[in-house]
Protein backbone atom coordinates (compact mmCIF):
# COMPACT_ATOMS: atom_id res chain seq x y z
CA UNK A 1 0.00 0.00 0.00
CA UNK A 2 0.91 3.14 -0.46
CA UNK A 3 3.03 5.77 2.24
CA UNK A 4 1.77 5.74 5.60
CA UNK A 5 1.54 8.07 8.41
CA UNK A 6 3.40 6.81 11.77
CA UNK A 7 4.33 8.44 14.43
CA UNK A 8 5.58 6.79 17.84
CA UNK A 9 3.56 6.68 20.97
CA UNK A 10 4.48 5.32 24.93
CA UNK A 11 4.44 1.44 24.08
CA UNK A 12 4.80 1.76 19.73
CA UNK A 13 3.94 3.29 16.49
CA UNK A 14 0.29 4.34 16.03
CA UNK A 15 -1.85 5.44 12.78
CA UNK A 16 -0.52 2.87 11.17
CA UNK A 17 -1.88 1.31 8.08
CA UNK A 18 -2.63 -2.17 10.06
CA UNK A 19 -3.96 -0.42 12.61
CA UNK A 20 -6.31 1.43 10.58
CA UNK A 21 -7.34 -1.39 8.63
CA UNK A 22 -7.68 -3.98 11.24
CA UNK A 23 -10.12 -2.18 13.29
CA UNK A 24 -12.41 -2.86 10.32
CA UNK A 25 -11.81 -6.80 10.63
CA UNK A 26 -12.51 -6.43 13.85
CA UNK A 27 -16.06 -5.26 12.79
CA UNK A 28 -16.71 -8.08 10.54
CA UNK A 29 -19.34 -9.93 10.60
CA UNK A 30 -21.85 -7.30 12.52
CA UNK A 31 -23.79 -4.72 12.71
CA UNK A 32 -22.90 -0.55 12.70
CA UNK A 33 -25.92 1.02 13.55
CA UNK A 34 -27.27 5.07 13.14
CA UNK A 35 -28.11 6.49 16.53
CA UNK A 36 -29.19 10.15 16.87
CA UNK A 37 -29.17 10.11 20.92
CA UNK A 38 -26.70 8.02 23.55
CA UNK A 39 -30.09 6.28 24.67
CA UNK A 40 -30.56 4.91 20.85
CA UNK A 41 -26.66 4.34 21.31
CA UNK A 42 -27.07 2.05 24.43
CA UNK A 43 -30.47 0.29 23.13
CA UNK A 44 -27.79 -0.93 20.13
CA UNK A 45 -24.91 -2.05 22.08
CA UNK A 46 -27.32 -3.97 23.81
CA UNK A 47 -28.93 -5.31 20.81
CA UNK A 48 -25.32 -6.17 19.62
CA UNK A 49 -23.96 -4.11 17.49
CA UNK A 50 -20.41 -3.84 17.07
CA UNK A 51 -20.14 0.36 16.29
CA UNK A 52 -22.60 2.94 15.88
CA UNK A 53 -22.76 5.63 13.74
CA UNK A 54 -23.47 9.39 15.54
CA UNK A 55 -25.78 11.36 13.73
CA UNK A 56 -27.57 14.75 14.61
CA UNK A 57 -30.31 13.14 11.99
CA UNK A 58 -30.84 9.43 10.55
CA UNK A 59 -30.77 9.76 6.60
CA UNK A 60 -34.30 9.53 6.37
CA UNK A 61 -35.01 12.74 8.09
CA UNK A 62 -31.99 14.60 6.60
CA UNK A 63 -34.01 13.89 3.47
CA UNK A 64 -37.10 14.44 4.60
CA UNK A 65 -35.74 18.12 6.16
CA UNK A 66 -33.32 18.94 3.02
CA UNK A 67 -31.24 22.43 3.04
CA UNK A 68 -27.17 21.60 3.53
CA UNK A 69 -26.13 18.75 5.98
CA UNK A 70 -23.50 19.22 7.82
CA UNK A 71 -21.14 16.68 10.76
CA UNK A 72 -22.95 16.30 13.71
CA UNK A 73 -22.88 18.72 16.32
CA UNK A 74 -19.81 17.79 18.99
CA UNK A 75 -21.88 17.71 21.77
CA UNK A 76 -23.76 15.10 20.72
CA UNK A 77 -21.24 12.74 19.59
CA UNK A 78 -19.24 13.07 22.86
CA UNK A 79 -22.81 12.32 25.01
CA UNK A 80 -22.98 9.12 22.61
CA UNK A 81 -19.08 8.61 22.91
CA UNK A 82 -19.74 8.13 26.73
CA UNK A 83 -22.55 6.01 27.15
CA UNK A 84 -21.34 3.39 25.06
CA UNK A 85 -18.36 0.66 25.22
CA UNK A 86 -18.24 0.18 21.79
CA UNK A 87 -16.93 1.69 18.87
CA UNK A 88 -18.23 5.31 17.63
CA UNK A 89 -17.99 6.30 14.13
CA UNK A 90 -18.99 10.20 12.86
CA UNK A 91 -19.57 11.47 9.19
CA UNK A 92 -17.90 14.77 7.26
CA UNK A 93 -19.00 15.94 4.11
CA UNK A 94 -16.93 14.64 1.55
CA UNK A 95 -14.01 17.11 0.71
CA UNK A 96 -14.23 18.31 4.41
CA UNK A 97 -11.23 17.82 5.59
CA UNK A 98 -11.47 20.06 8.65
CA UNK A 99 -14.75 18.59 9.53
CA UNK A 100 -12.66 14.97 9.44
CA UNK A 101 -9.85 16.85 11.68
CA UNK A 102 -12.12 17.86 14.53
CA UNK A 103 -13.71 14.40 14.52
CA UNK A 104 -10.41 12.83 15.02
CA UNK A 105 -9.38 15.75 17.65
CA UNK A 106 -13.13 15.05 19.27
CA UNK A 107 -11.72 10.82 19.53
CA UNK A 108 -14.09 9.11 17.22
CA UNK A 109 -13.18 5.68 16.52
CA UNK A 110 -13.62 6.14 12.32
CA UNK A 111 -14.84 8.78 10.65
CA UNK A 112 -17.17 8.10 7.38
CA UNK A 113 -16.57 10.65 4.72
CA UNK A 114 -20.28 10.61 3.46
CA UNK A 115 -22.43 11.45 0.68
CA UNK A 116 -25.41 11.15 3.22
CA UNK A 117 -24.09 14.98 3.95
CA UNK A 118 -23.79 17.85 1.45
CA UNK A 119 -21.02 17.55 -0.05
CA UNK A 120 -18.31 20.72 0.74
CA UNK A 121 -15.74 19.92 -2.52
CA UNK A 122 -16.65 18.94 -6.26
CA UNK A 123 -13.29 17.85 -7.06
CA UNK A 124 -11.76 16.36 -4.30
CA UNK A 125 -11.81 13.71 -1.49
CA UNK A 126 -10.36 14.02 1.91
CA UNK A 127 -6.52 12.44 1.60
CA UNK A 128 -7.39 9.98 4.22
CA UNK A 129 -3.45 8.74 4.68
CA UNK A 130 -2.85 12.13 6.46
CA UNK A 131 -4.67 11.08 9.76
CA UNK A 132 -4.37 8.82 12.66
CA UNK A 133 -8.26 8.06 12.50
CA UNK A 134 -9.21 5.31 10.06
CA UNK A 135 -11.77 6.32 7.48
CA UNK A 136 -15.21 4.38 5.70
CA UNK A 137 -16.07 5.38 2.52
CA UNK A 138 -18.72 4.38 0.16
CA UNK A 139 -18.43 3.33 -3.51
CA UNK A 140 -20.96 2.34 -6.23
CA UNK A 141 -18.62 0.30 -8.14
CA UNK A 142 -14.91 -1.25 -8.13
CA UNK A 143 -13.02 2.25 -9.48
CA UNK A 144 -14.89 4.50 -7.04
CA UNK A 145 -13.64 1.54 -4.31
CA UNK A 146 -10.08 1.90 -5.33
CA UNK A 147 -9.80 5.42 -5.66
CA UNK A 148 -11.31 6.13 -1.88
CA UNK A 149 -8.51 3.36 -1.04
CA UNK A 150 -5.97 4.38 -3.12
CA UNK A 151 -6.87 7.90 -0.65
CA UNK A 152 -6.50 6.57 2.19
CA UNK A 153 -9.63 4.76 3.23
CA UNK A 154 -9.07 1.64 5.15
CA UNK A 155 -12.55 0.04 5.00
CA UNK A 156 -15.35 0.33 2.57
CA UNK A 157 -18.73 0.30 1.96
CA UNK A 158 -21.86 -0.10 -0.38
CA UNK A 159 -22.98 3.36 -0.95
CA UNK A 160 -27.31 1.82 -1.54
CA UNK A 161 -29.24 4.32 -1.27
CA UNK A 162 -29.74 6.37 2.33
CA UNK A 163 -32.75 6.77 4.01
CA UNK A 164 -35.17 5.33 1.67
CA UNK A 165 -35.25 1.48 3.79
CA UNK A 166 -35.05 0.07 -0.40
CA UNK A 167 -32.34 -2.51 -0.44
CA UNK A 168 -32.19 -2.56 -4.18
CA UNK A 169 -29.54 0.54 -4.79
CA UNK A 170 -27.14 -0.97 -2.15
CA UNK A 171 -27.68 -4.64 -3.91
CA UNK A 172 -26.79 -3.07 -7.58
CA UNK A 173 -23.58 -1.76 -6.18
CA UNK A 174 -22.39 -4.76 -4.24
CA UNK A 175 -22.60 -6.72 -7.28
CA UNK A 176 -20.97 -4.26 -9.02
CA UNK A 177 -17.98 -4.29 -6.82
CA UNK A 178 -17.97 -8.30 -7.01
CA UNK A 179 -18.28 -8.68 -10.42
CA UNK A 180 -15.66 -6.42 -11.35
CA UNK A 181 -13.35 -8.18 -8.70
CA UNK A 182 -14.06 -11.40 -10.71
CA UNK A 183 -13.06 -10.10 -13.89
CA UNK A 184 -9.81 -8.83 -13.30
CA UNK A 185 -9.07 -12.79 -12.79
CA UNK A 186 -8.64 -12.96 -16.47
CA UNK A 187 -6.73 -9.99 -17.38
CA UNK A 188 -3.75 -9.91 -18.42
CA UNK A 189 -1.01 -7.10 -17.78
CA UNK A 190 -2.33 -5.05 -20.46
CA UNK A 191 -5.70 -5.64 -19.20
CA UNK A 192 -4.75 -4.58 -15.74
CA UNK A 193 -3.30 -1.57 -17.21
CA UNK A 194 -6.22 -0.32 -19.00
CA UNK A 195 -8.38 -0.80 -15.81
CA UNK A 196 -6.03 1.17 -13.80
CA UNK A 197 -5.86 3.81 -16.28
CA UNK A 198 -10.03 3.65 -16.26
CA UNK A 199 -10.07 3.59 -12.60
CA UNK A 200 -7.46 6.47 -11.76
CA UNK A 201 -5.49 4.18 -9.81
CA UNK A 202 -2.47 2.83 -9.63
CA UNK A 203 -2.09 -0.19 -11.85
CA UNK A 204 -0.11 -2.31 -8.79
CA UNK A 205 -3.51 -1.51 -6.16
CA UNK A 206 -5.28 -3.00 -9.43
CA UNK A 207 -3.24 -6.05 -9.34
CA UNK A 208 -3.39 -6.92 -5.69
CA UNK A 209 -7.40 -7.24 -6.21
CA UNK A 210 -6.42 -9.36 -9.25
CA UNK A 211 -4.75 -11.71 -7.16
CA UNK A 212 -6.03 -11.71 -4.12
CA UNK A 213 -9.61 -11.60 -5.71
CA UNK A 214 -10.86 -9.24 -2.85
CA UNK A 215 -10.55 -5.56 -1.72
CA UNK A 216 -7.12 -4.85 0.52
CA UNK A 217 -9.65 -3.59 3.06
CA UNK A 218 -13.06 -4.57 4.45
CA UNK A 219 -16.17 -4.17 2.38
CA UNK A 220 -19.23 -3.32 3.94
CA UNK A 221 -22.92 -2.80 3.09
CA UNK A 222 -25.14 0.22 3.71
CA UNK A 223 -28.53 1.76 2.18
CA UNK A 224 -31.51 0.56 2.58
CA UNK A 225 -31.39 -2.37 4.83
CA UNK A 226 -34.37 -2.68 6.71
CA UNK A 227 -35.29 -6.44 7.62
CA UNK A 228 -33.34 -9.61 8.92
CA UNK A 229 -33.78 -10.52 5.74
CA UNK A 230 -31.69 -7.70 3.83
CA UNK A 231 -29.17 -8.02 6.39
CA UNK A 232 -28.73 -11.41 5.49
CA UNK A 233 -29.03 -10.76 1.22
CA UNK A 234 -26.53 -8.85 1.67
CA UNK A 235 -24.06 -11.44 3.38
CA UNK A 236 -24.77 -13.83 1.21
CA UNK A 237 -23.99 -11.20 -1.51
CA UNK A 238 -20.54 -11.07 -0.01
CA UNK A 239 -21.00 -7.82 1.65
CA UNK A 240 -18.56 -9.09 5.49
CA UNK A 241 -21.21 -6.55 7.66
CA UNK A 242 -23.69 -4.48 7.80
CA UNK A 243 -24.62 -0.24 8.14
CA UNK A 244 -27.94 0.07 9.24
CA UNK A 245 -29.32 3.71 9.25
CA UNK A 246 -33.04 4.50 9.38
CA UNK A 247 -34.45 1.08 9.05
CA UNK A 248 -33.91 0.59 12.55
CA UNK A 249 -35.38 3.56 14.66
CA UNK A 250 -37.97 4.48 12.23
CA UNK A 251 -39.56 0.68 12.75
CA UNK A 252 -42.01 -0.36 15.12
CA UNK A 253 -39.92 -2.09 17.69
CA UNK A 254 -36.39 -0.76 17.64
CA UNK A 255 -34.82 -2.66 19.97
CA UNK A 256 -35.95 -6.08 19.31
CA UNK A 257 -35.33 -5.31 15.32
CA UNK A 258 -31.77 -4.48 15.34
CA UNK A 259 -31.31 -8.03 17.57
CA UNK A 260 -32.55 -9.52 15.23
CA UNK A 261 -30.37 -7.54 12.24
CA UNK A 262 -27.37 -8.69 14.27
CA UNK A 263 -28.44 -12.48 14.64
CA UNK A 264 -29.20 -12.77 11.16
CA UNK A 265 -26.18 -11.03 9.79
CA UNK A 266 -24.18 -13.74 11.94
CA UNK A 267 -25.79 -16.82 10.99
CA UNK A 268 -26.94 -15.69 7.23
CA UNK A 269 -27.03 -18.91 5.66
CA UNK A 270 -29.64 -19.99 8.75
CA UNK A 271 -33.26 -19.55 6.90
CA UNK A 272 -34.66 -21.64 9.59
CA UNK A 273 -33.10 -19.04 12.23
CA UNK A 274 -33.74 -15.96 9.80
CA UNK A 275 -37.35 -16.78 9.92
CA UNK A 276 -37.77 -17.08 13.69
CA UNK A 277 -36.17 -13.92 13.92
CA UNK A 278 -38.33 -11.66 11.85
CA UNK A 279 -41.02 -13.19 13.23
CA UNK A 280 -43.68 -10.56 14.54
CA UNK A 281 -41.11 -7.68 14.75
CA UNK A 282 -43.90 -5.25 13.75
CA UNK A 283 -44.14 -2.27 11.11
CA UNK A 284 -40.42 -1.79 9.67
CA UNK A 285 -39.57 1.73 8.24
CA UNK A 286 -42.13 2.55 5.51
CA UNK A 287 -39.67 2.99 2.76
CA UNK A 288 -39.53 4.86 -0.22
CA UNK A 289 -39.47 3.69 -4.23
CA UNK A 290 -36.40 5.02 -6.55
CA UNK A 291 -38.36 6.18 -8.87
CA UNK A 292 -40.36 8.55 -6.52
CA UNK A 293 -37.10 9.88 -5.61
CA UNK A 294 -36.37 13.10 -8.32
CA UNK A 295 -32.42 12.58 -9.56
CA UNK A 296 -31.24 15.74 -7.83
CA UNK A 297 -32.03 14.06 -4.60
CA UNK A 298 -30.52 10.68 -5.38
CA UNK A 299 -27.42 11.08 -2.25
CA UNK A 300 -25.68 7.93 -4.11
CA UNK A 301 -24.58 10.03 -7.13
CA UNK A 302 -22.24 12.49 -4.81
CA UNK A 303 -18.70 11.58 -4.99
CA UNK A 304 -16.33 11.13 -8.14
CA UNK B 1 -14.79 -36.62 21.15
CA UNK B 2 -10.76 -37.25 20.22
CA UNK B 3 -8.23 -37.91 23.07
CA UNK B 4 -5.04 -35.52 22.92
CA UNK B 5 -2.54 -38.01 22.06
CA UNK B 6 1.09 -36.68 22.88
CA UNK B 7 3.22 -36.00 19.87
CA UNK B 8 6.55 -34.82 18.72
CA UNK B 9 5.36 -33.18 15.77
CA UNK B 10 3.97 -30.08 15.49
CA UNK B 11 1.66 -27.74 12.55
CA UNK B 12 -0.49 -30.37 10.99
CA UNK B 13 -0.25 -33.47 13.98
CA UNK B 14 -0.63 -31.77 16.63
CA UNK B 15 -3.27 -33.30 18.90
CA UNK B 16 -2.64 -36.70 18.16
CA UNK B 17 -0.72 -38.94 14.94
CA UNK B 18 -3.86 -40.63 12.88
CA UNK B 19 -5.33 -37.26 11.46
CA UNK B 20 -4.20 -33.65 11.65
CA UNK B 21 -5.31 -31.11 14.32
CA UNK B 22 -9.29 -30.10 13.55
CA UNK B 23 -8.87 -26.29 15.50
CA UNK B 24 -12.42 -24.45 15.60
CA UNK B 25 -12.25 -20.97 15.34
CA UNK B 26 -15.53 -19.19 16.56
CA UNK B 27 -16.81 -17.42 13.76
CA UNK B 28 -19.82 -15.23 15.21
CA UNK B 29 -18.19 -12.24 14.69
CA UNK B 30 -14.81 -10.31 14.90
CA UNK B 31 -11.96 -11.42 12.55
CA UNK B 32 -12.22 -15.02 12.55
CA UNK B 33 -11.43 -15.48 9.05
CA UNK B 34 -7.63 -14.45 9.73
CA UNK B 35 -7.08 -17.08 12.30
CA UNK B 36 -8.55 -19.48 9.74
CA UNK B 37 -6.06 -18.10 7.10
CA UNK B 38 -3.00 -18.01 9.86
CA UNK B 39 -4.25 -22.32 10.41
CA UNK B 40 -4.30 -22.96 6.95
CA UNK B 41 -0.75 -21.63 6.30
CA UNK B 42 0.72 -23.95 9.02
CA UNK B 43 -1.22 -26.68 7.75
CA UNK B 44 -3.51 -27.27 10.40
CA UNK B 45 -7.70 -27.50 9.74
CA UNK B 46 -9.54 -24.39 10.40
CA UNK B 47 -13.00 -25.18 11.54
CA UNK B 48 -15.85 -22.46 11.64
CA UNK B 49 -17.24 -22.42 14.86
CA UNK B 50 -20.91 -20.64 15.45
CA UNK B 51 -23.20 -23.65 17.05
CA UNK B 52 -22.85 -25.20 20.37
CA UNK B 53 -22.68 -28.81 18.98
CA UNK B 54 -19.99 -28.12 17.01
CA UNK B 55 -17.39 -27.62 19.73
CA UNK B 56 -17.72 -31.90 20.06
CA UNK B 57 -16.04 -31.67 16.50
CA UNK B 58 -13.50 -29.86 16.86
CA UNK B 59 -9.75 -30.35 19.21
CA UNK B 60 -9.23 -26.59 19.90
CA UNK B 61 -11.26 -23.63 20.29
CA UNK B 62 -9.63 -19.96 19.04
CA UNK B 63 -11.74 -16.68 19.92
CA UNK B 64 -10.92 -14.53 17.59
CA UNK B 65 -10.76 -10.00 18.00
CA UNK B 66 -14.04 -8.48 17.02
CA UNK B 67 -16.43 -6.79 19.58
CA UNK B 68 -16.65 -8.76 23.02
CA UNK B 69 -20.13 -7.38 23.74
CA UNK B 70 -21.28 -8.57 20.25
CA UNK B 71 -19.40 -11.96 20.47
CA UNK B 72 -20.95 -12.46 23.65
CA UNK B 73 -24.32 -12.13 23.59
CA UNK B 74 -24.50 -14.00 20.33
CA UNK B 75 -22.88 -16.44 22.39
CA UNK B 76 -24.89 -16.28 25.13
CA UNK B 77 -28.09 -16.46 22.95
CA UNK B 78 -26.99 -19.58 20.87
CA UNK B 79 -25.49 -21.91 24.00
CA UNK B 80 -22.14 -21.53 23.28
CA UNK B 81 -20.67 -20.85 26.99
CA UNK B 82 -21.87 -24.06 29.07
CA UNK B 83 -20.89 -26.21 26.30
CA UNK B 84 -17.51 -24.70 25.99
CA UNK B 85 -17.12 -24.52 29.50
CA UNK B 86 -17.58 -28.48 29.39
CA UNK B 87 -14.89 -28.94 26.50
CA UNK B 88 -12.18 -26.68 28.73
CA UNK B 89 -13.32 -29.10 31.71
CA UNK B 90 -11.99 -32.05 29.58
CA UNK B 91 -9.02 -30.53 28.76
CA UNK B 92 -9.46 -28.56 25.16
CA UNK B 93 -7.34 -26.14 24.22
CA UNK B 94 -9.11 -22.44 24.26
CA UNK B 95 -6.82 -19.32 22.95
CA UNK B 96 -8.30 -15.50 23.16
CA UNK B 97 -7.10 -12.70 21.45
CA UNK B 98 -8.38 -9.20 22.38
CA UNK B 99 -11.66 -9.64 22.70
CA UNK B 100 -11.50 -13.33 23.01
CA UNK B 101 -9.21 -12.42 26.41
CA UNK B 102 -12.08 -10.50 27.32
CA UNK B 103 -14.26 -13.55 26.61
CA UNK B 104 -12.21 -16.11 28.73
CA UNK B 105 -11.28 -13.79 31.97
CA UNK B 106 -13.02 -14.40 35.09
CA UNK B 107 -13.09 -11.03 35.97
CA UNK B 108 -14.36 -8.25 33.24
CA UNK B 109 -14.97 -4.98 35.38
CA UNK B 110 -17.51 -3.25 34.27
CA UNK B 111 -18.80 -5.63 31.65
CA UNK B 112 -22.84 -5.87 31.11
CA UNK B 113 -23.10 -9.50 31.24
CA UNK B 114 -21.15 -12.43 31.58
CA UNK B 115 -18.85 -14.11 29.58
CA UNK B 116 -17.10 -18.20 29.52
CA UNK B 117 -14.79 -16.85 33.12
CA UNK B 118 -12.94 -19.79 32.09
CA UNK B 119 -8.86 -18.35 33.01
CA UNK B 120 -8.25 -16.46 36.69
CA UNK B 121 -7.14 -13.24 34.84
CA UNK B 122 -8.77 -9.49 35.37
CA UNK B 123 -9.39 -8.05 32.14
CA UNK B 124 -9.63 -4.17 31.08
CA UNK B 125 -11.49 -3.34 28.47
CA UNK B 126 -10.37 -0.75 25.95
CA UNK B 127 -7.62 -0.05 28.72
CA UNK B 128 -5.15 2.12 26.62
CA UNK B 129 -7.75 4.52 24.93
CA UNK B 130 -9.99 4.90 21.95
CA UNK B 131 -8.26 4.07 18.35
CA UNK B 132 -6.25 6.89 17.70
CA UNK B 133 -4.44 5.19 20.81
CA UNK B 134 -4.30 1.48 18.86
CA UNK B 135 -0.52 0.89 18.43
CA UNK B 136 1.89 -1.80 17.21
CA UNK B 137 4.99 -2.41 19.39
CA UNK B 138 7.75 -5.76 19.03
CA UNK B 139 7.65 -8.13 22.15
CA UNK B 140 10.17 -10.52 24.65
CA UNK B 141 8.15 -13.73 24.38
CA UNK B 142 8.85 -16.25 27.79
CA UNK B 143 9.93 -19.60 25.55
CA UNK B 144 9.68 -17.63 21.82
CA UNK B 145 12.71 -18.47 19.66
CA UNK B 146 13.35 -16.34 16.59
CA UNK B 147 12.97 -12.92 17.96
CA UNK B 148 10.60 -10.42 19.18
CA UNK B 149 6.88 -11.04 17.92
CA UNK B 150 5.67 -7.64 16.41
CA UNK B 151 2.19 -7.40 18.04
CA UNK B 152 -0.69 -5.20 16.97
CA UNK B 153 -3.07 -3.75 19.51
CA UNK B 154 -6.06 -2.65 18.69
CA UNK B 155 -8.51 -0.58 21.33
CA UNK B 156 -6.59 -3.64 23.10
CA UNK B 157 -7.72 -4.94 26.62
CA UNK B 158 -5.13 -5.13 29.68
CA UNK B 159 -4.72 -8.05 31.53
CA UNK B 160 -4.67 -5.86 35.09
CA UNK B 161 -4.41 -9.27 37.71
CA UNK B 162 -3.27 -13.11 37.55
CA UNK B 163 -4.21 -15.64 39.22
CA UNK B 164 -1.77 -18.04 41.27
CA UNK B 165 -1.88 -20.60 38.08
CA UNK B 166 -1.31 -17.86 35.77
CA UNK B 167 1.93 -17.97 33.66
CA UNK B 168 3.10 -14.13 31.68
CA UNK B 169 4.38 -14.76 28.81
CA UNK B 170 4.59 -11.08 27.46
CA UNK B 171 4.92 -7.49 28.60
CA UNK B 172 4.98 -4.21 27.00
CA UNK B 173 7.97 -2.02 28.27
CA UNK B 174 6.31 -0.87 30.68
CA UNK B 175 5.15 -3.96 32.48
CA UNK B 176 2.00 -4.15 31.37
CA UNK B 177 1.10 -7.68 30.54
CA UNK B 178 -0.23 -8.75 27.64
CA UNK B 179 -0.03 -12.58 26.87
CA UNK B 180 -1.02 -14.88 29.24
CA UNK B 181 -1.13 -18.82 30.12
CA UNK B 182 -3.29 -20.84 32.20
CA UNK B 183 -3.09 -24.68 31.52
CA UNK B 184 -4.26 -25.32 28.31
CA UNK B 185 -5.88 -21.87 27.58
CA UNK B 186 -4.06 -18.68 26.49
CA UNK B 187 -4.85 -15.28 26.56
CA UNK B 188 -3.20 -12.10 24.38
CA UNK B 189 -4.20 -8.57 24.70
CA UNK B 190 -2.98 -8.42 20.74
CA UNK B 191 -3.91 -10.00 17.29
CA UNK B 192 -1.08 -12.21 15.84
CA UNK B 193 -3.85 -13.28 12.97
CA UNK B 194 -2.91 -9.72 11.68
CA UNK B 195 0.42 -10.41 10.75
CA UNK B 196 2.54 -13.20 9.27
CA UNK B 197 4.37 -14.38 12.32
CA UNK B 198 2.45 -17.50 13.07
CA UNK B 199 4.15 -18.33 16.08
CA UNK B 200 1.57 -17.91 18.41
CA UNK B 201 -0.75 -20.07 16.37
CA UNK B 202 1.92 -22.69 16.39
CA UNK B 203 2.39 -22.10 20.02
CA UNK B 204 -1.36 -23.02 20.94
CA UNK B 205 -1.24 -26.20 18.43
CA UNK B 206 1.63 -27.46 21.20
CA UNK B 207 -0.89 -26.51 24.23
CA UNK B 208 -2.92 -29.96 24.13
CA UNK B 209 0.22 -32.13 23.99
CA UNK B 210 1.37 -33.99 26.80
Amino acid sequence: MASLQNTSGANGSTGTWTLKSGLARMLKGGVIMDVVTAEQARIAEEAGAVAVMALERVPADIRAAGGVARMSDPQKIIEIMSAVTIPVMAKCRIGHFVEAQVLEALGVDYVDESEVLTPADEQFHVQKHDFKVPFVCGARDLGEALRRINEGAAMIRSKGEAGTGNIVEAVRHLRAILTEIRTLAGLKDTGLDARAEEYRVPVELVRDVATNQRLPVVLFCAGGIATPADAALTMQLGAEGNFVGSGIYKSEDPARRAKAIVEATTHFTDAKLIAEVSRGLGEPMRGLSLETIPAGERLAIRGW
Amino acid sequence: MSKLIPSSSLGSKAFGSERSARVGVLSLQGDFSEHLATLRGIGAEGVDVRRPEQLDDVDALIIPGGESTTIGKLAQNYGIIPKLRERSAQGMPVWGTCAGAIFLAKDVPGHPHPLAELMDITVERNAFGRQIDSFEADLDVEGMAGGEFHAVFIRAPKITRIGPGVAVLARLRDGTVVAVREGTLLATSFHPELTRDERFHRLFLTLGQG
